[in-house]
């Protein structure tokens, strides 16, 4: 059955019994909620405010905001999405208040336009050659066994590539791919069009790819004597 | 070997519209051809994956068990209100 054809909601039946459950103050069904939901709960919260401590503050608000709220909710969206839309609201407040010092509006204008390329110019051949835009110095392949590829180093160098993104693209990167929430979902949490959350995406995406590439080429020539 | 119609500076553009399936039929058979042929794009789009897959490993777990006691008081509270 699709969501959305039974009685106008989005809720599996499962979700519609836990939530039942919920409603007459079982505590097995929020022991359940928050082991399935929690950690991206968290994770969200951590997009809008770094500090862990405060983050598990937020959670716990919504979590409060859920249970004042599960009356009403009638499953127009997912569960998740739900649980995820109130925290990004809270986060989204306590941020601002958090950091008042950072003029946030100022930096969230330019992550849409002006950007340069995805990669350097100077990296593919010029418009007078016969094969003009492709590759003059290509990507060299990472050839890296699989444990090193995920060693704590090279994890390393995507949190400190992730934490130097604009802020948006920091969202639409751990959403996606940290948290793994799905595309429709980070729109609809964060509030952007479909275009422009893979925009940002993308541009998230390619630093993060760049950076692992900067740390794995160099490191492998450190390598040879 | 005639050039391919889209180059490889094209290409990097456009490759999470191909990963996210958000492109056009006609496009999709330009950029596989190019990719049939070029084995540097082929790793370019292979460390894109190898990015996504590196960059989901960094999930972190749940609530600490201090914030999970914290979140069954306020249910418990709340059953009680």
């Amino acid at each position: 059955m699709t969501p959305g054809t039974l009685g106008g909601t989005f809720l599996s039946v499962s979700e519609q019994e836990l939530l039942g459950a919920l409603r007459r103050g079982d505590e097995q069904a929020f022991i359940t909620l928050v082991e399935t939901h929690g950690a991206s709960m968290l994770g969200l919260a951590r997009v809008y405010v770094r500090d862990r401590a405060v983050a598990e503050e937020v959670v716990q608000e919504a979590w409060l905001g859920v249970l004042r709220g599960i009356q009403r909710f009638e499953g127009r969206s997912s569960l998740r999405t739900w649980l995820l839309r109130i925290v990004a609201n809270l986060a989204r407040t306590r941020a601002v208040r958090e950091a008042r010092s950072i003029p946030f509006s100022a930096l969230a204008g330019a992550e849409l336009e002006g950007e340069g390329p995805s990669v350097p110019p100077e990296r593919f051949r010029g418009p007078q050659d016969r094969w003009a835009g492709h590759w003059a110095t290509p990507p060299e392949p990472w050839n890296r066994p699989e444990h090193e590829l995920l060693s704590a180093e090279t994890r390393a160098q995507i949190v400190v590539a992730i934490d130097a993104l604009p802020e948006r693209q920091r969202r639409v990167i751990t959403l996606r791919d940290v948290e793994g929430c799905s595309a429709a979902e980070v729109c609809n949490v964060l509030e952007l069009s479909e275009t422009n959350q893979r925009v940002l995406l993308h541009r998230a995406r390619t630093k993060v790819r760049q950076a692992l590439d900067d740390y794995l080429t160099t490191s492998e020539h450190q390598q040879s004597p | 070997m005639s050039v391919p119609e889209l180059t490889c500076k094209e290409l990097v553009e456009v490759v999470t519209d191909y990963l996210e399936a958000r492109m056009p039929a006609e496009q999709r058979l330009l950029f596989e051809e190019h990719l049939a042929f070029c084995d540097w794009c082929q790793s370019y789009l292979q460390q894109m994956r190898a990015t996504i897959h590196l960059t989901g490993t960094l999930r972190e777990d749940d609530l600490t068990p201090e914030a999970r006691d914290g979140l069954l008081e306020v249910f418990r509270d709340w059953r009680h209100r």
